[in-house]
């Protein structure tokens, strides 16, 4: 078991347009942590984690600023596709595939979210840290979460609504 | 579209969604909702979002990449190993019985453990943590504690019989200066568990039983001041909370698992 490589990679994979940008902040967020790792004194391993990957991410993206524009439209990549198209084993194909659609649509539209909006989404959703730990791995103040929280599913269930009605 | 909610409450209903309201607040929260349309569409339009994202959308590191990850960390041990080596004093603490020394030895133990520490801790799911802490202090308040007070496991036991669907271990830790002053049915991650009460001098410890896989080694947590620590052995699960000190719960739950 290795979980918090597995959340530093969600995390990675969903700040970054890409699987290789993703592997590359990976790869250097785990040596800073390993370097680190002396001065760390908290009780937290995985937040302390979380939030040296979100450093590196946003590191890197400063760096090559210009090539992470935003695609709304960008289609799902590979490495997306080998887990969301695995069969759950339960459901006929023609439910999978159905399954899988809704899947990468819900993921484009979260990939389509500003930044800001979108790390708060995935820590709360698919990290479920708590407002307070989300404060502390994105340095800002709790009511910030909570507002970034509430656009990032406003905006959400609003783009649902429009995929929806297309 | 505006960024700042309508109604000022907006913001403690998603709150209310997430888990993170006190009693309290919350039954305040919902007299206003009652009487709020504002709210009442926020929490549709929350849900609805939060319902697309249930299931999966988590990106686990593909095998590949925890190779080539693992590969580039290792390579990078030698170099590190002096600097991690600072840790060591204060990480065998955490380390001590669950980090076979073995698998380090000779490429610094410090680092090592620096790394498994990283990567090899099973994460504490928090929202667990923070159910067994409410669960823990719900039972603190008077006439909470035990549905059966008392001291005789053979009685405390048969208890559990026909109230839960397994039966729960029951052992006697008076040896040990943790004597068994009852049990309790309680809820917790979505079914019936056992709870099993014991004592250290004035300070209660709630021992939580119920079924799950695997055999992991005790890991600790802290919140709101008391201390948990869970591991998994014999097909059960257990999480111990209690404001006893962590060295003491951790005294408790060596005993538990070499009790027989």
């Amino acid at each position: 078991m290795l979980p918090h490589l597995d959340a530093a990679h969600n995390l990675a994979r969903w700040l970054m347009r890409d699987p290789a940008s993703a592997e590359d902040v990976l790869q250097e967020a785990m040596l800073r942590a390993l370097t680190y790792f002396p001065s760390f004194r908290g009780v937290n391993p995985r937040g302390w984690l979380l939030q040296i990957v979100r450093n590196t991410a946003y590191a890197s993206m400063n760096l090559n600023r210009g090539v992470e524009l935003v695609s709304l439209t960008s289609a799902p990549d590979e490495g997306n596709d080998v887990i969301a198209q695995l069969p759950s084993g339960d459901d006929d194909p023609e439910t999978t595939l159905i399954k899988t659609r809704e899947r990468d649509r819900v993921r484009q539209m979260i990939a389509a979210l500003p930044i800001e909006l979108r790390e708060t989404l995935v820590l709360r959703e698919l990290e479920e840290l708590s407002y307070k730990e989300i404060a502390e791995v994105t340095r800002m103040p709790i009511g910030t979460v909570m507002s970034r929280l509430w656009r990032a599913r406003r905006l959400l269930a609003q783009a649902a609504r429009r995929d929806e009605a297309a | 579209m505006s960024t700042m909610p309508d109604c000022d409450k907006v913001l403690l209903v998603q709150a209310e969604l997430d888990g993170e309201l006190g009693a309290a607040e919350a039954a305040a929260l919902a007299a206003h909702c009652a009487e709020c349309p504002i709210c009442e569409t926020a929490a549709a339009e929350l849900m609805q979002a939060r319902a697309l994202m249930r299931d999966g959308l988590y990106q686990p590191a593909p095998e590949d990449v925890r190779q080539r990850v693992m590969a580039s960390l290792s390579a990078a041990r030698p170099q590190q190993a002096q600097s991690a080596h600072a840790a060591a004093p204060r990480f065998s603490q955490w380390w001590r019985g669950w980090w076979s020394n073995g698998a380090s030895f000779g490429l610094g133990a410090a680092c090592a453990a620096a790394l498994a520490f990283l990567l090899l801790t099973p994460a504490l799911p928090p929202g667990l943590t923070d159910q067994v802490v409410a669960s823990h202090v719900r039972a603190l308040q008077p006439g909470h504690l035990e549905d059966v007070a008392s001291e005789d496991r053979h009685t405390v036991k048969p208890w559990f019989d026909g109230r839960l669907d397994f039966a729960p271990p029951v052992k006697d830790l008076v040896a040990e200066r943790f004597p068994l002053i009852g049990g309790r049915l309680d809820y917790l991650d979505g079914r019936p568990v056992a709870a099993l009460v014991y004592q250290r001098d004035k300070h209660v410890i709630n021992l939580f039983v119920w079924p799950g896989a695997g055999d992991t080694p005790p890991q600790t947590a802290e919140r709101q001041g008391y201390n948990l620590m869970h591991w998994s052995q014999g097909g059960m699960s257990f999480w111990a909370v209690s404001d006893v000190e962590a060295a003491q719960l951790k005294e408790f739950a060596a005993d538990w698992r070499k009790t027989p």
